[in-house]
């Protein structure tokens, strides 16, 4: 066994944590570079505001862009709500018993459940049983099925943030529980459900599994009238453009990835912002 | 007959037993003091009568709180209203990050008892005054609650009770948090508010303990030692353990 002098294996282990450092940031500046030199050449106003044209070899990506908007602006409308309520019960009401803790456990485990798992079960409850059909709003059920534990671990945290000091005043004055909740609580809680909020838009926005077989449509050469419309969705686009279609330009097979992965990173960079803005802002 | 009559009290906190047969005659218009050291459950009694404790998980009660006669311990008894007119100040000031007007106003609001401008404006002016914050802050009424200083924010928690109109106040250690100056600043408005309100002050220190108050218990793990007016308390205890506390050979 070699004996380090003391110096050198302090020097060596510095170098072996950089080197992890950088590891782990390497593939990210990788696909990133390799996506806008690739794919830079595909975006114009057109590419993002027309439809495809000679089997999606040409044109643009628009209903791509509009399907899975819609499906996640159709989630998250569903999700909030209902999350943010179930954080509320769970922080605010919920006594430390059996029922508490297996739901506690319960959403700590949905939350490990892989995406495809998500899909076949939109398929079979939402598409099929509740006869949905390949929907948009059958799309944005099984999203907000996946996100669900998200929201409302999130909003757990932004609630339990909320110092307990002012709901012992609020109390004090015989403001009822409820009426705290509503007054004291949630406002001030409010900027870190958002922030929670807007991440888990960045994140089922690049989700394809659980759309794969509830809302994504191969090829729909209109926009969508309502919820029930099948539509196309940028990650299964990309997916098909890169598998299914032969001489695809490999220009708009990384625009396409470039336009998902902007949407993404922007969404993101907006709780960001948010973020900051709101922790420069708090008051406590 | 005694405003606040605490009858064989007894408080579990789960399987500890954090107050024991607590029996204390509490009058009206007086400062009534609670002493003792750290643990001894002075602010669990304290935080009993108008049960905050309430949303603590595994708290246990048995026996007899009476306030006016009535037990709020009684199954019908609306908590809500009891906390209403039993107000509470903490030991850290905690107003709301809100304005100081809204501070103020935000118990007649929330609790629907008006939404006539000109009463909330005359109330928050009035208990306003009522602490002695009104005329340094009038003019900004609109700014923060936490721009004021801990003493201000204090006063300004106070006040945010008054409004609601409470008949008891509940101080948990009001003066932790504050330096001597301020201290004694609080003292001589509580002994000012307590023309018009029964004050009972939870203190870790003897010496405010003494100027301030007119009655005081003495608690020690768990039980009432000692409960008698302020002077004998401090001069001519009955009980030994009352003596070496307040002596100082402990705690």
């Amino acid at each position: 066994m070699i004996r380090l002098s003391p110096k050198l294996s302090q020097k060596l282990s510095y170098i072996l944590l950089f080197m992890a450092t950088i590891l782990a940031i390497v593939p990210v500046l990788v696909i990133m570079f390799l996506i806008v030199k690739n794919g830079a050449s595909a975006i114009s106003w057109e590419f993002l505001t027309s439809m495809p044209k000679d089997g999606m070899r040409s044109g643009g990506i628009l209903p791509a862009i509009v399907g899975t908007f819609a499906i996640v602006m159709c989630a998250v409308v569903i999700t909030l709500p209902i999350g943010v309520c179930a954080a509320i019960y769970l922080n605010e009401y919920a006594k430390d018993n059996f029922l508490t803790r297996v739901i506690k456990l319960a959403i700590v485990n949905l939350a490990g459940i892989p995406s495809v798992v998500y899909g076949l079960f939109g398929l079979g409850i939402f598409v099929m049983f509740f006869k949905l059909g390949v929907s948009i709003i059958a799309g944005a059920l099984t999203l907000s099925i996946m996100e669900l534990p998200v929201i409302i671990t999130t909003s757990r945290n932004a609630l339990n943030s909320v110092p307990k000091s002012f709901r012992e005043a609020s109390l004090s004055l015989g403001v009822s529980r409820w009426q705290t909740i509503r007054h004291i609580v949630l406002p001030n809680a409010l900027p870190g459900i958002l922030t929670g909020t807007i991440l888990s838009i960045a994140r089922i926005s690049g989700e394809t599994a659980p759309i794969l077989f509830t809302a994504a449509a191969f090829y729909v050469p209109h926009l969508p009238k309502s919820i029930f419309d099948q539509v196309m969705a940028l990650p299964y686009h990309l997916y098909i453009i890169s598998t299914q279609i032969p001489n695809m330009p490999k220009n708009i097979i990384y625009g396409t990835a470039l336009v998902l992965m902007m949407m993404v990173l922007s969404i993101s960079f907006v709780a960001i912002f948010a973020r900051v803005y709101f922790r420069k802002h708090r008051k406590w | 007959m005694s405003k606040i009559v605490i009858k064989n009290f007894n408080l579990y906190y789960g399987n500890f037993h954090a107050l024991k047969d607590v029996n204390i005659y509490i009058e009206e218009n007086r400062i009534t003091a609670m002493i003792g050291p750290s643990g001894c459950g002075k602010s669990t009694l304290l935080r009993s009568i108008n049960r905050i404790n309430d949303i603590i998980e595994g708290v246990k009660t048995a026996g007899e709180i009476n306030i006016d006669g009535a037990n709020i311990y009684d199954r019908n008894i609306d908590v809500d209203f009891l906390r209403r007119s039993v107000g509470m100040v903490f030991q850290r000031p905690n107003p709301f990050p809100i304005s100081i007007y809204e501070n103020v106003a935000f118990g007649l609001r929330v609790n629907r008892i008006t939404s006539n401008k000109n009463i909330i404006n005359e109330t928050v002016e009035k208990s306003l005054k009522a602490v002695l914050l009104w005329d340094d802050i009038k003019d900004k009424l609109r700014k923060s609650a936490l721009t004021l200083t801990l003493e201000q924010q204090q006063r300004l928690c106070i006040a945010r009770l008054i409004a609601v109109a409470p008949r008891i106040i509940l101080l948990d250690e009001p003066c932790s948090s504050l330096d001597p100056v301020a201290t004694r600043k609080i003292e001589e408005l509580m002994m000012q508010l307590k023309k018009d309100y029964t004050i009972v002050i939870v203190t870790h220190n003897m010496q405010q303990a003494a100027r301030v108050s007119q009655d005081t218990a003495f608690m020690l793990l768990g039980k009432l030692i000692e409960f008698n007016k302020t002077d004998k308390i401090f001069t001519n205890p009955s009980e030994k353990e009352t003596d070496d506390y307040v002596s100082g050979r402990f705690g």
